[in-house]
């Protein structure tokens, strides 16, 4: 008898265990947002006014890399709107069906950031970067295949110490003094503050990359979910987005 | 002597937990697209990050045992408060998440910390070396080791070291001819575990050693960087991590079976 118990016990833990998370019902109030992590600052401000604008609605984010997103999206993630860091991304959500008229809502473009006070006397992307730690994007990211195509465009050749995965990583590298430069986007230079000094581009302007966003195919709150998109295209996203540094079309 | 049986339902939770440590392992091997897998795995990139791993975790696995054998002897013997704390120290990295190994290293060693500083100027620069990959990995692998180690020794009953001692063998004698081929095992299964770790390791070298192709990006952050552009062949590396630590575990069981049945 209590072997039966023990039994039926486990197998009950087990059930509980494989039902929970399936059955996320969440409150027909809650958007899920899969944002590209360098929104993060703005879409989580922007995130906060749209809950203040709509009483009883939830708005909870999950932040990483474009890709990766895309990716748990196509693995059947629940959310309801998606927010890419560049075109190609969204251009494989689209083609799969994940997302729904995604819209262009922000360009960002690209600066070199140094530590505070410039140690290393660096200039630019020039021959003031020879023998110094310069970090980049890795090429198969969109901040790196962006970096390239600049570099390109100058007519330089980089000698990067690193190639990150992340942008943040790059901006971390510099603001710790690890590394005497490195290529980060604009909004990243800004929110690094004051523990970096920002040296612009040349013809910067040239190479940009778009952020799009759009309402996730088969999202239960499509109403919401347009909604959003629409705060994020409309004035408060537009204020928000360019204080942060993004350009906004 | 005979033991009891195990309760009969005790195999229900033990079976569950296999296929939970299992699926995710097989459903990683099923998905690799084997037909170009080679093709996959030559990619300069993916060579250059096998080679550099091979390369730091020998060295890194060295280091442990340089360093690690003799720390492992000294906990070994020591009692008291003290002997406590070093216990504690050198298995913290163990249990530490990685990035914060690596924020620990970057502020004790980085280019503006006290001690990195202090290196620069004697011309030791290690941030964003090969070195710097050694030295993470030496810093999360070494408990391993330590811990295999003076576990062996804390167990040993055997007392040919004290016995080579009364016929007039020198410390130094009895540790290399004595201890240490008695030990021997444990420091082979320790030395693995070792290099498995420092295989694995990733999060100290990303925070501090960075990641460039055949200098610091080693396997684990290659599967990292390639997954943002392609998944097939980041499952593909994967399944040879996979592959090398199946080997790694094998040895060191072997070696605990043959420790096992020579005692």
């Amino acid at each position: 008898m209590l072997r039966t118990l023990a039994v039926t016990g486990v197998l009950a833990l087990l059930c509980a265990c494989s039902v929970t998370p399936t059955a996320s019902s969440a409150p027909p109030s809650e958007l899920v947002v899969f944002a590209a992590a360098s929104l993060k600052d703005t879409y989580s401000a922007l995130g906060r006014t749209f809950e203040a604008g709509h009483p009883g609605v939830k708005v909870r984010f999950s932040f990483d890399g474009s890709s990766i997103l895309e990716e748990q999206l196509a693995q059947g993630a629940p959310a309801d709107v998606f927010a890419a860091a560049d075109r190609a991304t969204m251009d494989k959500a689209l083609a799969a069906s994940l997302v729904v008229k995604p819209v262009l809502f922000a360009t960002n473009t690209l600066t070199l950031i140094v530590p505070k006070g410039n140690p290393a006397g660096v200039t630019g992307l020039d021959a003031s970067l020879h023998g110094k730690k310069l970090v980049v994007c890795a090429a198969g990211v969109p901040c790196g295949s962006a970096t390239a195509k600049l570099a390109g465009l100058l007519g330089v050749t980089l000698a990067p110490v690193s190639e990150e995965t992340k942008v943040t990583d790059v901006r971390a590298k510099v603001e710790t003094g690890q590394a005497d430069a490195g290529v980060v986007y604009v909004t990243d230079a800004k929110a690094a503050g004051s523990t970096v000094d920002t040296i612009p581009i040349r013809d910067a302007d040239r190479v940009r990359n778009d952020y799009l966003l759009g309402p996730v195919a088969g999202s239960r709150h499509s109403d919401l979910a347009n909604a959003f998109v629409a705060w994020v295209t409309g004035p408060e996203g537009r204020t928000t987005l360019a204080a942060a540094g993004f350009v906004t079309p | 002597m005979i033991r009891p049986p195990l309760p009969r339902w005790l195999a229900v939770p033990a079976v569950v937990a296999t296929a939970f440590l299992a699926v995710p392992l097989l459903a990683m091997v099923v998905r690799v697209p084997w037909s170009w897998f080679l093709a996959l795995l030559t990619t300069t990139s993916a060579v250059d990050a096998f080679w550099l791993s091979l390369r730091t975790c020998t060295a890194s696995t060295l280091l442990c045992l340089v360093l690690g054998l003799p720390l492992a002897m000294v906990l070994a013997r020591s009692h008291g408060r003290l002997a406590t704390v070093g216990r504690v120290l050198a298995t913290l990295p163990m249990v530490l998440p990685p990035v914060v190994a690596g924020l620990a290293l970057l502020v004790a060693l980085g280019r503006r910390a006290w001690l990195g500083s202090r290196l620069s100027l004697l011309g030791v620069d290690l941030a964003f070396t090969t070195g710097a990959v050694v030295v993470a990995q030496t810093f999360v692998a070494m408990p391993y080791l330590v811990v295999a180690v003076e576990g062996a020794l804390r167990v040993a009953q055997d007392d040919f070291d004290v016995v080579a001692a009364t016929l007039g063998a020198s410390p130094t004698t009895v540790l290399w001819r004595v201890t240490l081929p008695l030990t021997a095992p444990a420091i082979a299964s320790g030395a693995a575990l070792a290099f498995a770790r420092a295989l694995g390791e990733f999060g100290a070298t990303l925070t501090f050693a960075g990641s460039l192709q055949g200098t610091t990006r080693t396997l684990p952050l290659e599967v990292y960087l390639i997954r943002e552009s392609d998944t097939d062949a980041a499952l593909a590396l994967s399944v040879v991590l996979v592959a090398v630590a199946v080997v790694l575990v094998a040895v060191t069981a072997a070696l605990g079976r043959s420790w096992g049945t020579r005692r």
